[in-house]
């Protein structure tokens, strides 16, 4: 059986992506969407947050159950460590975001995935966060994603699929450029 | 009120290729003009910009070019000379010093109102050109005062530029062509670099554009292209119309010692703001062009064309293990902000009912909507080249059929 016998399937619907994109020129509401979590403090370091309702498509959605995740810090940090630390968790959105991207892309590219693997590392200098160097940021001082692909098509065919899919990923954009932040107390 | 059958506004090349297109036909119709012929090729153009096609690709209905240089590229005076000479042979019935404030829908056509008086018209031409406007984004609101800003419009030469550091804003064919003579002039120049088109001036002993229109690559359809908006909003290509035929990519400037960071994201308390992106719009720019030149060797190859030069790949862009991310432009060290951010259309004086949310004139390959009105000269209109002075012809050749076939049929 040649390649070409065999649909490309990497479980991604692009048709119903393309859909939507075709329908914004007549209903470019549809596109505007607000994404939440909430977040609340158990005991120290530790807090939990739930994800569940968003909106978009022009009304209130909602996740098929609530999504919860408990962040912390680890006992290095006299901490009990009841969850991953939450700039881990940016790295989570980031690998997760970038991942589904290179499915989407290889399935619009008709590229037939086996396997996907990246690994997400990012340097971070504690001087910031500890306030014992004002030079030092608190955040990342860079991040560096590495890719394992095994798929049917050619090394530049799969850089152009992981390039790609950080130009269209939220939140490589997300992290890669500023964004404004009001935080309000009731 | 004077009729015509139809109103061509904009006397530029793809205006004047109209005419012509119409005159074959015997379709009465004038050219009404807000200057003289080629008006942003002798307003609006700085000193040393070259046209970015070699000259024997200049063509237009009915001329191509005869001259001794036909590799060579036309400056900016040669482009007016040119457009005018063409106006002059076509005897194109040019209106100047016309300015159009108003296109209508009125009975069975157009009421087209200008400084110099109105005009009834059955079809109206839109031909004044894509790049009316420079395209400045909103973060200059938050640029500190006593800094310096110029467009690609209002740039004439590194002379005029206080001395001190140049923040040149976009690495399209426009900012790099800055950044290059403006770091020569001893300002040196930092150069925010988003989504670019890496192009090499020449590969394989002949023009890139040799190439693309060898192997049909300017005359691709937008039919044929999967995502039209992605086509037509295309980045111009890094080209540069030189004498030395000198290819200035990202390698180039970096060499030169122009430092390139990414694309400028924000402006906050004085301190300019680089996106992370710029090793990914780099890569992504590596790959595309790798892309196209194996479907030049691919055809080239197909054609038989296995003598000359052999094929070469060029080096990826180099960058540094971390490019800056922010400038602090208080501190004196930047003097003169270039927005070389892209360029649109100004069309605030179409009153017909065929834009879009974003002020876009929505068509299907130059026919909009409204009957007897269409539209010529914008980015992949209808092909590849439709934005190259080459593409005004066939453009016009197709638009012309389908406007006649409009006047001939019933009201």
């Amino acid at each position: 059986m040649t390649a070409t016998d065999t649909p490309i399937d990497n479980g991604v619907n692009v048709e119903a992506l393309l859909g939507v994109r075709d329908a914004l020129p007549e209903t470019p509401d549809m596109a505007q969407f607000q994404w939440r979590a909430t977040c609340s403090w158990v005991k120290g370091t530790h807090s939990r947050s739930d994800v569940n309702t968003f909106y978009g498509f022009g009304g209130e959605q909602e996740h098929k159950s609530t999504f919860s995740y408990d962040a912390d810090h680890p006992l290095a940090f006299a901490a009990e460590d009841h969850g991953s630390t939450p700039v881990e968790y940016v790295l989570v959105a980031l690998g997760s975001c970038l991942t589904a991207g290179v499915a989407s892309v290889a399935q619009q590219r008709q590229i037939q995935l086996r396997s996907v693997h990246a690994t997400i590392e990012a340097e971070m200098d504690l001087h910031g966060i500890l306030g014992a160097d004002p030079d030092v940021r608190n955040g990342f001082s860079g991040i560096k994603v590495t890719y394992k692909i095994d798929a049917d098509a050619t090394p530049d065919e799969i850089k152009a699929l992981v390039a790609q899919s950080q130009k269209r990923s939220a939140v490589f954009d997300i992290v890669a450029n500023p964004t404004n932040i009001a935080v309000e107390v009731n | 009120m004077p009729t015509v059958t139809t109103v061509v506004i904009g006397a530029g090349h793809c205006g004047l290729a109209m005419s012509r297109c119409l005159a074959d036909r015997s379709i009465d119709h004038v050219v009404l003009e807000r200057g003289e012929v080629a008006n942003s090729w002798r307003t609006e153009r700085w000193d040393s910009l070259r046209l970015l096609t070699p000259n024997w690709l200049t063509r237009l209905p009915g001329y191509s070019y005869s001259g001794d240089d036909p590799d060579g590229y036309l400056s900016a005076p040669e482009v007016v000379r040119l457009i005018d000479d063409y106006a002059t042979v076509t005897d194109a019935p040019v209106r100047t010093s016309t300015t159009v404030t108003s296109v209508q829908q009125s009975d069975g056509g157009y009421l087209v109102h200008t400084d110099q008086g109105s005009w009834q018209a059955r079809s109206v031409v839109l031909a004044s050109g894509a790049c009316n406007l420079a395209h400045v984004p909103a973060v200059q609101e938050a640029v500190p005062a006593g800094i310096i800003m110029l467009n690609p419009m209002t740039y004439r030469t590194p002379d005029r530029l206080p001395d001190g550091g140049v923040l040149v804003v976009g690495a399209s064919s426009s900012g790099i062509q800055i950044a290059d003579e403006v770091h020569r002039s001893g300002r040196p120049v930092t150069l925010a670099v988003g989504e670019h088109v890496r192009m090499p001036r020449v590969y394989r002993d002949r023009d890139i554009l040799w190439w693309m229109e060898a192997s049909g690559l300017l005359d691709e359809r937008i039919e044929e292209m999967p995502d039209i908006v992605r086509a037509r909003s295309l980045p111009s290509m890094q080209l540069v119309g030189s004498p030395d035929r000198a290819t200035i990519d990202l390698n180039v400037l970096t060499g030169m010692g122009v430092t390139l960071v990414g694309r400028l994201a924000a402006i906050r308390d004085g301190q300019a703001q680089f996106s992370g992106s710029l090793l990914n719009v780099c890569a992504l720019a590596d790959l595309k062009l790798g892309r196209l030149l194996d479907t030049i060797d691919a055809w080239a190859s197909h054609a038989g064309l296995n003598g000359g030069a052999a094929p070469e790949r060029f080096a990826p862009t180099e960058l540094p293990a971390s490019p800056p991310l922010t400038l602090d432009l208080r501190n004196g060290q930047i003097r003169t902000i270039i927005w070389a951010t892209g360029f649109r259309p100004d069309l605030s004086w179409l009153d017909v009912p065929v834009l879009n949310r974003k002020g876009q004139v929505i068509h299907d390959r130059g026919v909009t909507r409204s009957a007897g009105l269409y539209l010529i000269g914008m980015p992949f209109l209808r092909r590849r080249k439709s934005s190259l002075i080459d593409g005004a012809g066939p453009d016009a050749q197709e638009l012309t059929a389908h406007l006649a076939g409009h006047l001939d049929a019933p009201a």
